[in-house]
């Protein structure tokens, strides 16, 4: 953000912080990477692994775009810092397939045409998986509900919502 | 073999879409990869009279900014900055061009760095001073500087006279404030830099339009830029022309000889195109049978101080009711913003919503059925050119609407519906888009072993084409779905037009048909030649290609395989381009239409409003895929419950600030405000509009969502709002 | 934004330790709030002590009969807690009706109270804003106000707290416990947030080598009549317009005890034992809670676009209240108000 000359003065540091070695289990294999205290999850799976399948809607913890399973649970990786999940089991949109055969949300995903630009999906299928995880959510109503922290801007809310209830029926 | 086309096939990019492997623009890692950071104006009008890059310097891993003073040399003259999408009149921006500052959140200057993280942090450390000018931003307190532009529509009759002598009248002015499309994903362009050559991934609705313009912009020639798009995380119009960062990357790119990835924040993307608030004013007056006599339909809109962007709100009336008197205007404000755009069924999301909000009230006034009103009122030619329609399956829409609704059961009467502290309303109303096409052109690359590949330089936005497109190839070429390969979103594909305004799967599904049809002809060619060959005496009309083969179409028992065909020539590939042949016919209007019935419940005391359930009923020619057809127009109705209730881009004119320039406060539908929303697609077969019969359905989803829960608003409570969105402070007096 | 280093605080002690050495530091645990403020360019702290890893995760029974939340406890792991969802039901409600799943699944119980304010100029640092730079003026007292507060504010800040949670827990009478260079003390939830006056930068009382180490609950939970209700402008994933935190405790039709508290009105969980001290012996009726309703909002005062907020109170919570006079609390995933 530019400011004008009123505005607040950003403290200068002498140096920029240096960046930190760190260890993080993605998909089941090993990572490490070194990034800035202030890299988060979501920049250090895009930028730093190149798993570009986990989006950048908001950076901010609005859209839900970014959301990722860290050992287990749904959270926005914008939001998160990595150097604060060093050790944590991270799975990604990457890593639900197995041996190429799709996850029962990923294929329900396409039976029910859940998705139109397809940028929203990750995070739609993530926090999905999070949210059977969670095993709160069996009406339709508490599926809308609690998948409403991910925005899809194309409108496929009824069928996520089919998809969703798809896979809960066949898993 | 079942035909594909008109079949529920799920989408052949859906894998590479649920598994992440579909990269998007700023997706691609290439090695060496520079990352730019935006820095924006922090005011809406004036001037840079310094900029201080030093602290942005001082940081690890910073390379340059780029500002004005600095950048690669760019055109100076308008027309290098005029693609394909830009308004008629006025100057294109040009991005970190010079020091003038035009709007809020203007580029001022890019940072370029070895990584985002450090590009981010220089960013905040660039220091700009400012010479600032007096703004305008508000629509409302300049609507009086209004000026007039050509009308779509010519007037007719005395419309002015006619109203003032009308049984029963209906005059009211609405408002629909800006909107911004907010797709999920980020504006972001990677350009790479190889020698004098350019490879540019860009989020854009059109590769070739980018890569003319950027041509422009940078003085290239064609062969030097290259421009690709295979995936666009929502565009809704905002990607139709180039974006700033695109030109920003190239820049960062020229400077450094190395890539760079320029990204936006959500934040910057509202200093992108959005949809102009527009004041709307219909006039209509109606005889006591209850037609209309008189029908005026005024609009006042937004852009910018330097072009001219207007779109059709006021000649929708003219295509859905009759009316001898019938006047339109349309007048802009000039504000100190970027230049307004097309968003998903500009003009029309627009304009017949206001429209479709006063038919409702002259229904009221002449204590007639909202539905009954609009067939009274049918017209079945095109009012204004007086032509009849290719086709026009309304009639049919409304009946199949309202049954599957089941508005015979509605009450008329305002209040008249509740459930126990929910008030509940029925309203509905129509929608209309044009059913265009345009040049586009096709290339088929059939192999011997039974596979082709599609390739147009359009772009699949989410809409569904890559799948159509297989669809559609499949059936003309006789072959299986899964092999055919569909191309996209490269400028060096054949030439295709920007993906909007409804138009890519008609006039791409067409030039399919004409490419393949030169395919068939080649077949039969080599076929006619074999020994003893079964169709030796067949045309190219004669025979269609079925299952891997060629077949006569009198006689299926004499047939040659593709691959026959192919092998006694030794031919490996037949390759054919062509377009869709797109005349200039005055003759007809081309059209598609909906009904759309909506009910709402709002909590009497505390104004909460619900889209419980929602109809739209669609006529549209031929549907290519009832998957992603449903999905196009649910997607649209979302949009529409969003227009309603929920979008709102917030100014503070004393800033000339956008406030809620984030997608928490700017508030689009979650999940949950989404229920019971069943699409009908009313059977339309139309040979005249094109030779498949296609119109297109990217807009018409969204066209009268908004009016048909507004008046359900109205019906549920007896309270007219006519400033969108319909917030609960509006419908409830809680003072 | 501005780069910061990063430490991790090994125990509570050590958080302490840390933070007293470096004033610009700040403590990150779900970091929902602090991050998205730091990408805003809004905090710029240089340093951040990661206390997420602190053992402070245990929801316990205390020997007064209450339960003990452990600061790090996560808002999901909190709203889903046997004990929670048992017999502070309101607390439930109110953790879920907020930000989203992915956010409460981050989110700790202790950053939940120290969230800063939602205001759009706060937000946006490109205009005056007496929160981030005191003394620059408030830009929306004038400006666009529709999320800004009615009551409790000054000439200096109409911003409003943004928690759920944080009204629950006023209505329950949380305490706050916290650990500082000085020791540990106990912070009623009532004053641990504050109003703005004319040092509106402070959102809380908490000093800035404080760390929060728990919230305790008293025993009584209200968990046979409660109540949260959330207006928003869109049925899930927004702050709230308003939102009502009622609990009662009912003899009969016979109020005996009461609780009200009020959230997107106010610099703070907006609560007033007057209000509920006029409930108490009265029949729990519309009369009784219109009366507790006009003095919980006495004083109210709109600034344009946030008039409708006065009325829009006063209506949700006579209708909060009937919810939980009748026993059918407000459900988060069924959007129909009962």
């Amino acid at each position: 953000m530019a400011r004008s000359g009123t505005a607040r003065r950003v403290t200068r540091a002498a140096t920029v912080p240096e960046k930190i070695p760190i260890r993080l289990t993605v998909n089941g294999s090993q990572m490490e990477l070194t990034v800035a205290p202030w890299t988060t999850l979501l920049d250090a799976l895009r930028d730093h692994l190149d798993l570009t399948g986990t989006k950048k809607g908001c950076d901010h913890g609005q859209c839900g775009a970014c959301t990722v399973l860290v050992d287990g649970r749904r959270i926005n990786s914008c939001l998160t810092l990595a150097v604060m999940k060093e050790g944590a089991e991270i799975t990604t949109i990457e890593g639900l397939a197995r041996d190429g055969e799709l996850h029962p949300l990923q294929q329900a995903f396409i039976d029910q045409d859940a998705f139109q630009c397809g940028y929203c999906t990750s995070g739609q299928i993530c926090s999905a998986a999070g949210l059977i995880a969670e095993g709160k959510a069996r009406t339709p109503d508490e599926i809308r509900e609690l998948m409403s922290g991910n925005i899809c801007r194309c409108g496929a809310y009824p069928n996520i919502v089919a998809a969703i209830l798809q896979a809960m029926e066949r898993s | 073999m079942a035909s594909y086309i008109g079949s529920a096939t799920s989408r052949i990019d859906g894998r590479a879409k649920v598994t992440g492997e579909a990269r998007y623009a700023g997706e691609f890692n290439v090695p060496g990869l520079v990352h730019g950071y935006v820095v924006e104006s922090a005011i809406p009008k004036g001037r840079v009279v310094g900029i201080d890059t030093s602290g942005a310097l001082e940081v690890d891993g910073v390379i340059d900014v780029l500002t004005h003073r600095n950048r690669p040399p760019m055109a100076d003259n308008d027309d290098a900055y005029k693609d394909e999408v830009a308004t008629e009149k006025g100057s294109p921006y040009r991005p970190l061009y010079d020091d003038r500052i035009l709007f809020g959140g203007q580029p001022l200057a890019l940072v370029l760095a070895e990584d985002w993280e450090s590009a981010r942090v220089a960013a905040s450390r660039v220091r700009i001073e400012y010479q600032k000018e007096p703004h305008v931003t508000d629509l409302h307190a300049q609507r009086d500087t209004a000026f007039a532009i050509d009308t779509p529509e010519k007037p007719r009759g005395d419309a002015g006279k006619a109203f003032a002598s009308a049984a029963v009248r209906h005059v009211a002015e609405y408002f629909i404030p800006t909107e911004h499309h907010n797709p999920m994903e980020l504006f972001a362009s990677t350009a790479i830099w190889d020698d004098g050559r350019l490879t540019v991934y860009d989020k854009t609705q059109g590769v070739q339009n980018v890569q003319k313009y950027l041509c422009g912009v940078f003085k290239m020639k064609p062969d030097e830029v290259r421009v690709l798009g295979p995936y666009m995380g929502g565009g809704f119009g905002a990607g139709l022309r180039p974006q700033y960062q695109v030109v920003l990357a190239v820049l960062g790119a020229r400077a450094l000889k190395r890539p760079v990835r320029v990204m936006l924040t959500r934040a910057q993307m509202y200093a992108l195109g959005y949809r102009p608030a527009s004041i709307e004013r219909l006039a209509l007056g109606a005889n006591s049978g209850g037609t209309l006599d008189a029908m005026t339909h005024e609009a006042i809109a937004v852009t910018s101080q330097f072009e001219e962007f207007a779109r059709n709100d006021t000649g929708w009336g003219n295509l859905l009711y009759k009316s001898p008197n019938a006047k339109f205007e349309h007048r802009l404000v000039k504000l100190d913003l970027p230049t307004s755009c097309d968003m998903r069924a500009p003009g029309a999301a627009t304009g017949v919503y206001a429209l479709e909000c006063a038919m409702d009230e002259l229904a009221i006034a002449l204590n007639t059925d909202p539905v009954q009103l609009r067939l009274q009122c049918y017209s079945e030619r095109h009012q204004g050119e007086d032509v009849p329609y290719t086709s026009k399956q309304l009639r049919e829409c409304y009946r199949q609407g309202a049954a599957e609704f089941g508005w015979d059961k509605r009450n008329p009467q305002p209040r008249s519906m509740r459930e126990g502290s929910e008030l509940v309303g029925w309203g509905m109303a129509s929608g209309v888009w044009e059913a265009l096409q345009m040049p586009a052109t096709v290339r088929i690359v059939l192999t011997a072993n039974g596979h082709a590949e599609v390739a147009t330089a359009a772009s699949d936005i989410g809409t569904g084409t890559y799948t159509i497109m297989a669809q559609v190839a499949a059936d003309m070429l006789g072959l299986p779905i899964d092999n055919i390969s569909v191309k996209l979103g490269d400028s060096t594909l054949p030439q295709c037009p920007v993906e909007g305004g409804s138009w890519i799967a008609s006039s791409v599904c067409n030039a399919i048909a004409n490419t393949a049809r030169e395919v068939r002809g080649d077949l039969l060619k080599l076929a006619r030649r074999m020994k003893d060959s079964p169709l030796a005496d067949a045309g190219v009309d004669d025979v269609a290609l079925t299952d891997g083969k060629i077949v006569s179409k009198r006689d299926a028992n004499r047939a040659v395989s593709i691959a026959s065909a192919m092998l006694s020539d030794n031919a490996e590939r037949i390759t054919r381009e062509e377009t869709n042949k797109v005349a200039e016919d005055k003759s007809h209007a081309r059209n598609v239409h909906s009904a759309i019935f909506a009910e709402v419940k709002v909590d009497e005391e505390l104004g909460v409003i619900r889209v419980t359930r929602l109809v739209n009923a669609v006529a549209a020619g031929r549907i290519l895929n009832l998957k992603t057809a449903h999905s196009q127009v649910m997607g649209g109705v979302v949009w529409g419950i969003g227009m309603a209730l929920h979008e709102e881009t917030l100014f503070d004119h004393r800033f000339g600030r956008v406030m809620n320039a984030n997608i928490a406060e700017y508030h689009v539908p979650v999940n949950a405000d989404v229920h019971d929303i069943k699409v009908i697609f009313v059977d339309e077969p139309d040979e005249t509009v094109n030779p498949l019969g296609i119109k297109g359905l990217g807009e018409i989803g969204i066209v009268g969502v908004a009016a048909a829960i507004a008046n359900a608003v109205y019906h549920a409570t007896g309270k007219r709002v006519r400033d969108l969105p319909i917030t609960l402070d509006k419908v409830v007096q809680f003072n | 934004m501005t780069p910061f280093q990063y430490a991790r605080a090994n125990d509570v002690a050590d958080a302490i330790k840390q933070i007293a050495t470096d004033p610009s530091a700040k403590f990150i645990a779900g970091g929902t709030n602090l991050i998205d403020l730091i990408k805003y360019d809004v905090e710029g702290p240089t340093r951040l002590i990661d206390i997420s890893h602190l053992p402070l995760r245990s929801v316990e029974p205390t020997a007064a009969g209450g339960v003990l939340i452990g600061a790090m406890v996560p808002n999901t792991d909190l709203a889903y807690h046997p004990l929670i969802e048992q017999r502070y039901p309101l607390l439930a409600r109110a953790i879920m009706s907020g930000a989203s799943q992915q956010l409460r699944n981050m989110a700790s119980t202790g950053g939940n109270l120290v969230q800063r304010t939602r205001c759009f100029y706060f937000y946006d640092t490109t205009t005056p804003c007496n929160k981030r730079e005191p003394g620059s003026g408030c830009s929306a007292i004038d400006g666009v106000n529709r999320i800004n507060a009615i009551l409790g504010t000054s000439e200096a800040c109409i911003a409003t707290h943004p928690s759920d949670m944080c009204v629950a827990l006023a209505a329950l009478e949380a305490a706050v416990h916290v650990a500082g260079p000085a020791g540990t003390r106990t912070i009623a939830l009532a004053d641990f947030h504050r109003l703005p006056g004319n040092t509106p930068q402070r959102d809380t009382n908490l000093e800035p080598d404080e760390i929060i180490t728990a919230i305790e609950l008293p025993s009584k939970g209200f968990s046979a009549n409660y109540s949260y209700l959330k207006i928003r402008d869109r049925l899930s994933y927004a702050f709230a317009l308003v939102s009502v935190a009622a609990a009662l405790e009912l003899d009969g039709d016979t109020i005996k005890d009461a609780r009200l508290a009020l959230g997107g009105v106010a610099h703070k969980p907006w609560r007033s034992s007057a209000a509920e001290t006029v409930l108490r012996g009265e029949r729990a009726d519309a009369s009784a809670f219109a009366r507790a309703a006009d003095i919980l909002l006495h004083g109210a005062k709109g600034y344009g676009h946030n008039n409708f907020k006065i009325g829009l109170a006063r209506r949700a919570i006579m209708r909060t209240l009937g919810q939980a006079a009748r026993g059918t609390p407000q459900s988060n995933s069924d959007k129909k108000i009962r």
